[in-house]
């Protein structure tokens, strides 16, 4: 590279960042779609995988890098120790953590660590171990540090359960301001509204966000049992036991034997 | 080929569930028990939540007692006013064990509490029809008659106040046994999700002397009334009575009882009953051992409360 380049390349930089500095509202648009928009469980759902496009509108320069995460309906859960107490396993010791998402998946075009700094991917929550889990501890709430044994455990339990899982290399470029990634959703994943939320990022720097949701909901016979059992929960228990007793007629008349 | 439980919200192989009804249905039918006690561990086993299990089985017990009790109805070895009774105790019970799930499920004990009561039940019944069918083994073998009745002798609780004549059953016994045994059931059964036959044929034979016949009759009407009750307040309380589980588990449930009642005919009613007393001592060892050693994972979630859409995400903090 010949010296005369290398000064243009530094006045353009310079240029760019006086630009940068005069427009702080970032030049780029960060637009984003989801494959479906409205998953259907029914009897046969065993699952969905979701696919998240999106394209960088007003690209300046490159090169971009994209973190995506997908978070589920919130659920207050509770971690448990087991200790043995008289030579029995059993439940002692608990941590709460308040209102954490059921199902979390991040995925970025390279690992977080190389995106950004620390403190900007701490303030962005990109990852597992950087995303908040508030707990109650004593009468506060706050989250723990990351190697904090229940912690780290909430984290593996939901993972091996394909509720929680991290794609360092989930976000594919297909051009240059094109990308697209996929989420697993498992089947045990919970009904309800899913956020998604993506975020531009330029030398480390945070320059677009974009956001869409799609619904995970119960549909046909799915869908009315279970409307019907949470909204008409005596009426729906007659009934099952009802249609019991009918099973147990219809059993005993076929397989009568006198 | 997978089907969704609406309730229990997971993805199941129906072969399996199916499979899993035929095969309880089998030994139900073989022993003439309702087979809970083996149905609600086999079902925590394939991943479906403690509260949905429990809730559930009580709605196959419903289908598999009726299609029993009506059998035994025709043949008039059912004691309706002994099973009245007893129900006084046992709905009281019902509604006992549901409030105290509800309350052990909130101090993350559940597992606890249903774990040592099956260790406890199971192995002590097991060792109780282990012992008691080898020595009629024995007995049939020296030759000796065996022992129907043991005259005379009538216990202290039978002797107490409130007596009542139970004709079909020929006794003439205090209603405070009966009703506190009716009670014990029906707790039992809403708390581990068993029907409690295996333990009141036993009860109703030796320690209220009732026939054989008309103790399984009488039980099976009890069961099936504590299991509909049971359901309905599952159902009402604690939303977790899955439909769709109870009838796959009912359809394998009534054929395999159909089998395992053909194949239990041709066998001796002590060998039957040592099989039977092998297969509980089994279970309640089994869990028994799962509490003892370490288990390889210490750390366990529960979830509590749940919301429809994600939690607000914290705002950065700049």
């Amino acid at each position: 590279m010949s010296a005369l380049l290398r000064r243009h390349m530094g006045a353009l930089a310079v240029l760019l960042m006086l630009a940068g500095l005069s427009a702080p509202a970032a030049a780029e648009r960060l637009v984003l779609s989801v494959s479906q928009d409205h998953v259907r469980i029914t009897s046969n759902f065993t699952g969905a995988e979701l696919v998240l496009f999106g394209v960088v509108e007003d690209a300046v320069t490159g090169p971009y890098d994209v973190a995506l995460t997908v978070r589920g309906p919130g659920e207050t859960a509770v971690t448990w120790r087991k200790s043995r107490v008289l030579g029995l396993w059993i439940n002692t010791q608990s941590r709460t953590f308040l209102d954490v998402p059921s199902y979390l998946a991040i995925a970025t075009s390279r690992p977080a660590t190389a995106i950004a700094a620390p403190d900007v991917l701490r303030r962005e929550q990109i990852g597992l171990e950087r995303n908040m889990f508030v707990q109650r501890v004593g009468p506060d709430f706050a989250d723990v540090v990351a190697d904090d044994p229940y912690r780290a455990a909430f984290l593996r339990l939901k993972g091996a359960e394909g509720l929680y899982d991290e794609q360092p290399d989930g976000v594919r470029f297909l051009s240059a301001t094109a990308f697209r990634a996929t989420f697993q959703v498992p089947g045990r994943a919970r009904t309800g509204t899913y956020e998604v939320s993506a975020q531009l990022f330029r030398d480390g720097q945070v320059v677009g966000r974009a956001s869409t949701r799609f619904l995970i909901q119960k549909a046909g016979f799915e869908a009315q049992t279970a409307g019907f059992a949470e909204h008409h929960g005596l009426l729906y228990g007659l009934a099952v036991a009802l249609g019991a007793l009918a099973v147990g007629f219809i059993a005993n008349l076929l397989f009568r034997r006198d | 080929m997978t089907i969704y439980l609406p309730i229990a919200e997971l993805p199941v192989a129906m072969f399996t569930l199916f499979a899993l009804g035929a095969a309880v249905g089998f030994v139900s039918g073989m022993f003439g028990v309702g087979g809970g006690f083996l149905m609600t561990p086999l079902l925590l086993f394939i991943g479906v939540p403690p509260a949905v299990a429990v809730a559930s089985v009580s709605t196959h017990m419903a289908a598999s007692s009726f299609s029993g009790a009506l059998s035994y109805f025709r043949k008039g070895m059912v004691d309706l006013p002994l099973s009245g009774v007893m129900l006084a105790g046992g709905l009281t019970g019902t509604v006992a064990g549901v409030a105290v799930f509800t309350l052990l499920r909130a101090l993350g004990q559940v597992d606890l509490v249903i774990g040592l009561s099956y260790v406890t039940l199971l192995s002590t019944l097991g060792l109780l029809m282990l012992s008691e069918s080898l020595r009629a083994m024995a007995r049939a073998r020296s030759g000796r008659p065996a022992m129907v009745r043991r005259p005379g002798t009538r216990a202290w609780f039978l002797r107490m106040p409130l007596k009542m004549r139970f004709r079909r059953s020929r006794i003439y016994v205090s209603l405070i046994p009966v009703v506190g045994l009716g009670f014990i059931i029906g707790f039992l059964g809403a708390l581990l999700g068993i029907g409690g036959g295996f333990m009141l044929v036993p009860a109703l034979i030796y320690m209220l002397r009732v026939p054989t016949q008309t103790a399984i009759g009488t039980s099976l009407v009890l069961t099936l009334v504590t299991m509909c009750v049971a359901t309905i307040l599952q159902a009402t309380v604690n939303g977790t009575v899955d439909a769709v589980l109870a009838l796959i588990l009912m359809i394998g449930g009534t054929m395999g009882a159909q089998f395992g009642a053909r194949a239990g005919q041709g066998m001796r009613a002590e060998h039957l009953r040592l099989l039977l007393g092998l297969l509980v001592l089994g279970v309640g060892l089994r869990v028994g051992y799962d509490m003892v050693r370490t288990p390889p994972d210490l750390f366990d979630v529960t979830v509590q409360e749940q919301r429809g859409s994600p939690p607000p995400k914290a705002e950065p903090k700049s």
